[in-house]
């Protein structure tokens, strides 16, 4: 299974608070690597919360990452969301196209299942 | 802008198991800069933050004094002389040196900051190049309409967000700025306002909207361009309007209507538009729609800024060099050239060979090549906790925090400059005295005297 989506990282509240309380406390680990997907999107693949997927973007670049089911109302199909952190991070390439901005918001990237979440 | 506006705002003593109280502090988390918060303090440690949101009870209450080494040398527990001397060593025998940082230190800090990097001719930025830097271009293109976050609450009628999201980046922006305040045009507050968010995904700012525009992923600039054409009255394709937008034509005339039919509109913006395709491109398409706009109302656009100073930032760095981030000193006059002097780039392209990293974590927010570069080079980190960038750093520093420890000034979002009312003094120094030390030490090691 692989598939094409568009990668939206941002800000979210618990990472703010996580930032004050500090970046290697669990809270704040917790939510930057937390990959927000849509339910329907979930249906569609047969993704289950926790399962473990692989991002790569354009340049290559990948990483790992648990999912967590988005909500429906807020998160349209075919996009990702996950907090500002390390993972969106490493989805971002060196170049900024003369602006000093990688593009940071908006990558293409594909995602694949690498292993399943531990249900037992 | 000297050590005797610190010093003038310096805590006052904690008395051992009594409550203190500080009316009116300011938080600086975010970039509303909120002075109205009440904090409780007792035995250095704050236990309540009245009137301060979820990221701001988080700040206050987070910030103790911390028992670690005030500096660290590889590593290594070492004493603050050391740590200056060495910092001083390594800024100075590089070759192509970048400071970077800023937005999380009073102005005062900010300033001795750009003076390091004008001795040492290097290129000085601040964490506004990966936030707002494609605005602050913009800026400079367009131009801005503007006006203070009080006019706001006293006129404003049609408030639009795009791609911004303060329910969770900035969570008093509504009530105390943008939609809840009864002011004196709009005494009914909420009422006399129409709010209208435009975003990819429907944010947890979408559910204070009256209109909810969600648009197809980058297409901010399409978007943009279509209201322009609609505010000078242009002919366009509906059916191309929502095959680029994903949004119906009629709901960006009646956006529209409702724009020309207010007395002041504001479009706040975030980082949806500078961190996405099409970057500055797409804030020069929004403030020019924003100029358009004045031929029908009054209209203005106000960038949400995230760090608490990093407003700040921008005025410290255009008034000492006269551009407001990515400036090189190489040439022995400034410079300024985004994509080329900006950190991302320095780094990513292998140019920098030393640095100084003030209150901000490029290793946790950087691209991959340009962590790598940073963990490559000596660098000096200074921040208030630990983090990614302070345990990579050649020499670390922790400081004490702005606001929480030491006093200085900031400048809130809309350019407002405010003083800080800091609650309980610090075993560290502050980020002022340990650049301050490490300003002296480069300038002796460069035999500049006076």
């Amino acid at each position: 299974m692989t598939d094409t989506f568009i990668l939206i990282p941002g800000r979210t509240t618990d990472q703010g608070c996580g930032i004050s309380e500090g970046k290697f406390q669990d809270k704040y680990q917790k939510e930057i690597r937390a990959l927000q997907v849509a339910p329907g999107d979930m249906a569609r693949l047969g993704l289950l919360e926790g399962d473990r997927v692989r991002l790569t973007g354009e340049e290559g670049q990948s990483v790992e990452v648990c999912i967590t089911a988005g909500k429906k109302d807020e998160l349209p199909e075919g996009i990702l969301f996950i907090a500002y952190g390390d993972i969106s991070s490493r989805m971002m390439v060196g170049d900024t196209h003369g602006s000093g901005m990688p593009t940071s918001k908006g990558m293409e990237v594909t995602m694949e299942l690498v292993e399943r979440a531990n249900v037992g | 802008m000297t050590a005797a506006s610190i010093e003038a705002n310096a805590p006052t003593a904690c008395v051992p198991g009594e409550l203190k109280i500080i009316e009116d502090a300011v938080c600086t988390f975010c970039g509303c800069v909120c002075d109205d918060i009440d904090l409780s303090v007792k035995d250095n440690h704050i236990v309540e933050a009245k009137r301060a949101c979820v990221l701001g009870k988080a700040w206050f209450l987070n910030h103790s004094v911390e028992e670690r080494s005030s500096c660290l040398i590889e590593g290594r527990p070492a004493t603050l002389e050391e740590g200056y001397d060495r910092a001083a060593k390594i800024l100075t025998e590089g070759k192509y040196p970048i400071i970077y940082g800023l937005s999380d230190s009073p102005c005062e800090a900010q300033r001795v900051a750009v003076g390091i990097c004008d001795w040492i001719g290097g290129t000085v930025d601040t964490t506004t190049s990966v936030c707002h830097g494609p605005s602050g271009m913009a800026f400079q293109g367009v131009g801005e309409v503007t006006c203070s976050l009080g006019e706001v609450a006293n006129r404003g009628d049609m408030i639009l967000f795009w791609g911004s999201n303060p329910a969770e980046s900035h969570p008093r922006h509504f009530t105390k700025y943008s939609l809840m305040p009864k002011g004196l045009f709009v005494p009914n507050g909420r009422k006399d306002r129409t709010c209208v968010v435009v975003d990819v995904r429907r944010t947890k700012s979408a559910k204070a909207a009256d209109i909810f525009i969600q648009i197809k992923p980058k297409k901010d600039f399409e978007a943009l361009w279509t209201l322009r054409a609609l505010a000078k009255g242009l002919d366009l394709d509906p059916e191309q309007v929502k095959r680029d937008t994903g949004v119906e034509f009629a709901v960006w005339q009646d956006l529209m209507e409702r724009m020309k039919a207010s007395k002041f509109g504001v479009i706040f913006f975030g980082m949806g538009l500078t961190m996405t395709r099409g970057k500055h491109a797409n804030t020069e398409a929004l403030l020019a729609l924003t100029r358009d706009m004045n031929a029908h109302t009054r209209f203005v656009a106000k960038p949400n800024r995230g760090h608490g100073n990093v407003t700040g930032a921008d005025n410290v760095v255009s008034w000492r060099t006269g551009y407001p981030f990515g400036v090189n000193h190489a040439r022995g006059y400034p410079r300024f050239n985004p994509g080329e002097y900006t950190t991302s780039d320095v780094l990513a392209n292998r140019e920098a060979d030393c640095g100084m990293t003030i209150a901000c974590d490029p290793m946790a927010n950087f691209s991959q090549p340009a962590r790598e570069h940073l963990a490559a080079i000596p660098f000096i980190a200074l921040d208030t906790k630990e983090t990614p960038t302070t345990r990579a750093a050649t020499v670390a520093f922790s400081v004490a925090t702005y606001g929480i420890n030491t006093g200085g000034t900031v400048y809130r979002m809309d350019d407002v400059p405010i003083p800080l009312r800091p609650a309980f003094a610090s075993p560290h120094p502050s980020d002022y005295e340990v650049l301050t030390q490490i300003e002296t030490r480069v300038k002796r090691l460069l035999g500049v005297t006076g």
